[in-house]
């Protein structure tokens, strides 16, 4: 019981980092259709930013605020000066539609190769802000921490932010009438270019909190984050790759998965079932868990 | 007094031509219809005065202002709204989020809300299914709700690409006679693209007709529909 109740605990705690990550990869997917696997290198910088400001302060909320901030600014900048140029030069053709995931490949392998030119290959940390020691439970300590709980809230708080900002605001009606039907949002007087920066800049944001809470209970290089980015895209296909809530529960089904596959069966076993679980949701669930149907026609 | 002045105006797609040099003009507070068969430029004509489409030649002026070449967005702003083909709503949104993008860009809200009452009240059915998923509306109610969405933009110059495709005789009555409302008691100049000729020319003051990208005839409904000529060749009945 003690050993269920540890295990799920940790599944809900990579659950909420893989949400994040998710929810990263569907903001720049619903405003831009593209799969952006530089997520993980804007990821690594803002938190080699966030490792600096710990550093130098000592103060871990002020390395967040800073990482998300760069995060925000790095997902601006790229949309604005790599996509828009590159929508405007590979516009038509089969190369269109594949053009712009390839260059976030391209800028992935670039962001990286800058950030080992910086701050070197070998394995760094950063230091956790609250204890890593287990809850005690029934006198016996849980593998589940407060840097676990820290976790889990500040994946919440964002959510919750989130979702008001999508469901309650107008820029969030904006958002969602953009990536639905870009088309029918510009008739509607919706300035559609600068909303798309604006959800990678949400994206980028997104993105930058998950690597700075994933970091201090693992390690930093500059390839760390490239696993989270491929949970974080399963997460997202599991989720149907269209809406926030499709985002969380991708990443709780894969989190509380991994965890029961770590913990019961062996560690050896969580890469595999994680591609399986990825074919199998393409194959029998491509619009996602929760299934957003084919849209009534008449 | 003329408000909408097409001149020239050739459109386009890749190779092949969808608009050649057509002209006419369209006054203010007008309803006036654009007849054609399937591939006669229609739609393209329509997405070029809104511009969602770039023309290859000619010149369109709205109020003596040059509309070619601008946003959607930005004309919008400038009043003029364009309800595009096949019942233009969004269905992931509910009909109270499809009535409020309309106004988005108005900082004004109370003025939106204003707006999007006047819109029930032409078409009290979306009154009932405010918070209903777009997706659930029928054919009829997704039209009404697409023309009153522009609504909400306040336009001063309406396009409307088919609004009668694929609904019911008495719905399309429904449609066409909120359109006549809409020009009465908000003195709207419609563009309305029609392949349905005989109700169309009933409600306008005005026909255009198109055939293979050409302009056939243009001039009064009454006009065109007495024509026995351009009634056998273009109009269909």
């Amino acid at each position: 019981m003690r050993e269920l109740i540890g295990t799920l605990l940790i599944g809900i705690t990579l659950g909420s980092i893989y949400s994040l990550m998710a929810l990263a990869l569907v903001l720049v997917w619903r405003s831009t259709r593209v799969i952006n696997f530089a997520q993980a290198g804007q990821a690594i910088l803002t938190t080699y930013i966030a490792y600096e400001i710990v550093n130098r302060t000592g103060v871990f909320w002020l390395a967040i605020l800073f990482a998300v901030v760069a995060g925000a600014l790095l997902g601006a900048g790229i949309e604005y000066f790599l996509m828009r140029t590159l929508f405007r030069h590979a516009d038509e053709g089969p190369v269109a539609a594949i053009a712009p995931v390839i260059a976030t490949l391209g800028l992935l392998g670039i962001i990286r190769s800058v950030v080992g030119m910086i701050w070197g290959n070998d394995f760094r940390s950063i230091a956790p802000p609250v204890s890593t020691d287990g809850f005690v439970f029934n006198g016996q300590p849980l593998p589940f921490s407060m840097l676990n709980l820290m976790v889990i809230v500040g994946a919440a708080i964002i959510m919750i932010i989130f979702s008001f900002i999508f469901q309650k605001t107008d820029l969030g009606l904006s958002l969602r009438a953009s990536a639905f039907q870009p088309e029918i949002a510009r008739l509607a007087g919706i300035r559609v270019g600068p909303i798309r920066t604006i959800g990678w800049v949400f994206a980028g944001a997104a993105g930058a909190f998950a690597g700075i809470l994933v970091t201090p209970n693992d390690i930093l290089s500059p390839n760390s984050l490239d696993v989270l980015l491929v949970f974080g895209f399963v997460a997202a296909v599991i989720g149907g790759l269209e809406s926030l809530p499709g985002s969380v529960i991708g990443g709780m089904v894969l989190g509380i998965g991994v965890a029961l596959i770590t913990n019961y069966i062996s560690t050896v076993l969580v890469f595999p079932s994680v591609f399986i679980v990825l074919i199998l949701s393409l194959i029998f669930r491509p619009n996602g868990l929760m299934g957003s149907k084919r849209v009534r026609s008449a | 007094m003329t408000s909408l002045l097409v001149s020239n105006l050739t459109v386009d797609h890749g190779a092949i031509r969808a608009l050649s040099n057509v002209s006419f003009e369209v006054k203010q507070g007008e309803i006036t219809a654009v007849i054609g068969a399937n591939g006669a430029g229609k739609t393209t004509l329509l997405r070029t005065l809104s511009g969602l489409k770039a023309p290859s030649n000619g010149t369109v002026t709205w109020r003596e202002r040059n509309i070619l070449n601008k946003k959607p967005e930005d004309l919008v702003r400038r009043g003029i709204s364009h309800v595009s083909e096949g019942k233009s709503v969004i269905p992931e949104l509910s009909v109270h989020e499809n009535l409020l993008i309309g106004g988005l860009w108005r900082r004004n809200r109370s003025d939106t809300n204003k707006a999007i009452a006047e819109a029930v009240e032409l078409f009290p059915r979306l009154g009932e299914r405010m918070d209903q998923s777009a997706n659930t509306l029928s054919g009829g109610e997704r039209q009404m709700l697409a023309i009153g969405r522009a609504l909400v933009s306040r336009p001063k110059l309406l396009l409307l690409d088919e609004p009668s495709l694929g609904l019911a005789p008495l719905i399309i009555e429904q449609i066409f006679t909120a359109v006549q409302r809409m020009r009465t008691s908000l003195g709207m100049t419609v563009v309305l693209v029609e392949q349905n000729a005989a109700s169309a020319l009933a409600v306008a003051d005005t026909g255009v007709i198109l055939n293979l990208g050409e302009l056939v005839a243009a001039g009064d409904a009454r006009d065109l529909l007495a024509d026995p000529a351009l009634k056998s060749a273009y109009l269909g009945f």
